[in-house]
């Protein structure tokens, strides 16, 4: 009798059901970076100034900055209780192409985390005095950034699975890579207001997200099985 | 062609021997270059027209700048190594780059930012070159603590083999994002800086120094990894019959 | 350049000399460090051996 093999896509969307059921039965642990994220932009006019306009010019910059922080907060947990059940190893033992379920499971941690930051990132921008003609590209910088910041946080968090204190080393780790991300997310935002095109940035936004997109799913396969096979 | 002196470079008893025998060259030429380039840097090299004396501190600056990425890309490259053909030996050079690299980084941020007090007024300045090496020093401080969160010495190798490679795919990516971030908003004294009027006389010395550190990185990382080497060989026979 | 003016540095003294020091800091430090992690494990491994010849004899 010939063995039935399932087919990767297949396998890849269990992976991705699983956590977002799984997530379902816990979504406090899913609101608290969206709170963080709110807290933070808060703590800023708090810490400077009530005027809008002085806010507005470092706005884009804050927003940024704090969804960065928020999406740090989050990833530590990533792979922890996989590693600690016995589901990781499973994956690694299952003959499926690891990168493809490793990527399922960070496309289902950017939905439940990232989207929600990309979504409320227009409130919370106002809040800082941005004007509502920078929205779409604040938007769209931030899905492609929190998308690529997944997708590094990802890897982070693979090579860093167990360790004592690991959220801070993960933050360690995955800030100094994710700086260029930040750079060119809020820098779109700010020429988006002064009336030039965002396209430049924007673009490069793509480009390394593409480029995380392809080579992610390899390095964070390879830190499973190290810190799987250790 | 033979493979054979490759695979006895990775063998660790004759790569301890070969280090051994090196490390002393190294070590007394980069000493002779690096004490020419100072006087010659110092002294023989003519002032420069805006910047006077002060300029000379190109000579350390720029020779740790260099040095810095240098050794980033060493310890990727020999971590890479170790980690697609598993020879434990380059795992052990790439820690043995680490505090190397890290330490010029260091030093090229300090050169750089004292050179900024008298040419730019303050004493730090968000130019590119500054804030890439600033972000290659968290590259650093990441990639040592990584391998110091783990007891077992193959995860340690593995996992920060992973992360020096990642890290220098992102090198190139942060030297452009950061330039480019720069360039919005040049101040003109910046630009002043960045092109002073060099000479030939004034390059030499540039030079002999950067020759310098490069055989210092080779004399400190070869008498490192020989201590590397006996750590990770234990219990290995040559060790036992060795001393 | 005589000494006055090495010792002067134009007026930048006060940034080259400091500049140059902590280069020199650097190096040795990195000297010592690198000869000191050799020689630690050198003492290690000898300690080592002694103990496994001991236990074998």
């Amino acid at each position: 009798m010939t063995a039935v093999r399932t087919p990767t896509l297949a396998a890849a969307k269990l992976v991705f059901q699983r956590d977002m059921t799984l997530a379902w039965r816990r979504w406090d642990e899913v609101a608290q970076p969206l709170i963080f994220y709110v807290v933070v932009t808060t703590m800023f006019p708090l810490a400077t100034t009530p005027d809008l306009s002085a806010l507005r010019q470092i706005g884009g910059g804050v927003v940024w900055v704090a969804a960065l922080l928020a999406s740090l907060l989050a990833l530590e947990a990533l792979f922890r209780a996989d590693v600690e059940d016995g589901t990781t190893e499973q994956w690694v033992l299952s003959g499926q192409p690891l990168g493809y379920l490793l990527l399922a499971k960070v496309a289902a941690h950017w939905v439940l985390t990232g989207l929600p930051l990309v979504i409320m990132s227009p409130i919370v921008g106002t809040g800082l005095g941005l004007p509502t003609s920078v929205w779409g590209v604040l938007m769209l910088s931030l899905l492609l950034g929190t998308g690529t910041l997944s997708i590094l946080g990802g890897i982070g968090a693979a090579l860093t699975v167990g360790v004592r204190r690991g959220s801070v080393l993960l933050s360690l780790l995955v800030l100094p890579l994710a700086m260029p991300l930040l750079i060119f997310g809020s820098r779109a935002v700010a020429m988006q207001m002064d009336g030039d095109s965002p396209a430049g940035p924007l673009q490069l936004l793509a480009a390394i997200f593409f480029m995380a997109l392809s080579l992610g799913p390899l390095a964070m396969s390879a830190a499973i099985r190290i810190s799987v096979e250790n | 062609m033979s493979w054979t002196w490759f695979h006895k470079l990775a063998s660790p008893p004759h790569a301890y021997r070969i280090l051994g025998s090196l490390a002393p060259w190294f070590g007394w030429a980069s000493l002779a270059l690096i004490l020419l380039a100072t006087w010659w840097g110092l002294v023989k090299a003519p002032a420069d027209y805006q910047q006077g004396d002060g300029f000379r501190i190109l000579y350390v600056h720029a020779p740790s700048a260099w040095m810095s990425m240098f050794a980033y890309v060493v310890m990727a490259i020999a971590a890479g190594v170790g980690l697609i053909w598993r020879i434990k030996l380059a795992h052990a050079a790439a820690a043995a780059c680490a505090p190397i690299g890290a330490s010029f980084t260091f030093l090229a941020l300090a050169t750089g930012s004292i050179w900024g007090k008298p040419m730019w007024g303050t004493w730090w300045v968000w130019d590119a070159r500054l804030t890439s090496e600033l972000l290659l020093l968290f590259l650093y401080l990441g990639y040592m603590a990584l391998r110091a969160s783990f007891d077992d010495p193959q995860r340690a190798d593995r996992a920060s083999a992973v992360l020096a490679l990642v890290g220098v795919i992102n090198v190139p990516i942060i030297h452009y994002s950061v330039d480019w971030w720069t360039t919005l908003h040049q101040p003109a004294s910046v630009t002043k800086f960045d092109k002073p009027s060099i000479q030939l006389a004034m390059l030499i010395p540039l030079f002999i120094m950067i020759a310098g550190f490069q055989l210092y990185f080779g004399w400190a990382v070869s008498r490192r990894l020989r201590g590397e080497i006996l750590r990770r060989e234990r219990n290995a026979n040559w060790l036992r019959e060795a001393s | 350049m005589d000494l006055q003016g090495f010792i002067h540095m134009g007026g930048y003294a006060q940034y080259v000399w400091p500049a140059y020091g902590l280069t020199a800091l650097i190096l040795v430090w990195n000297w010592w460090a690198a000869r000191r992690s050799e020689a630690e494990a050198l003492t290690a491994a000898q300690r080592r051996n002694e103990l496994a010849r001991e236990r074998s004899s």
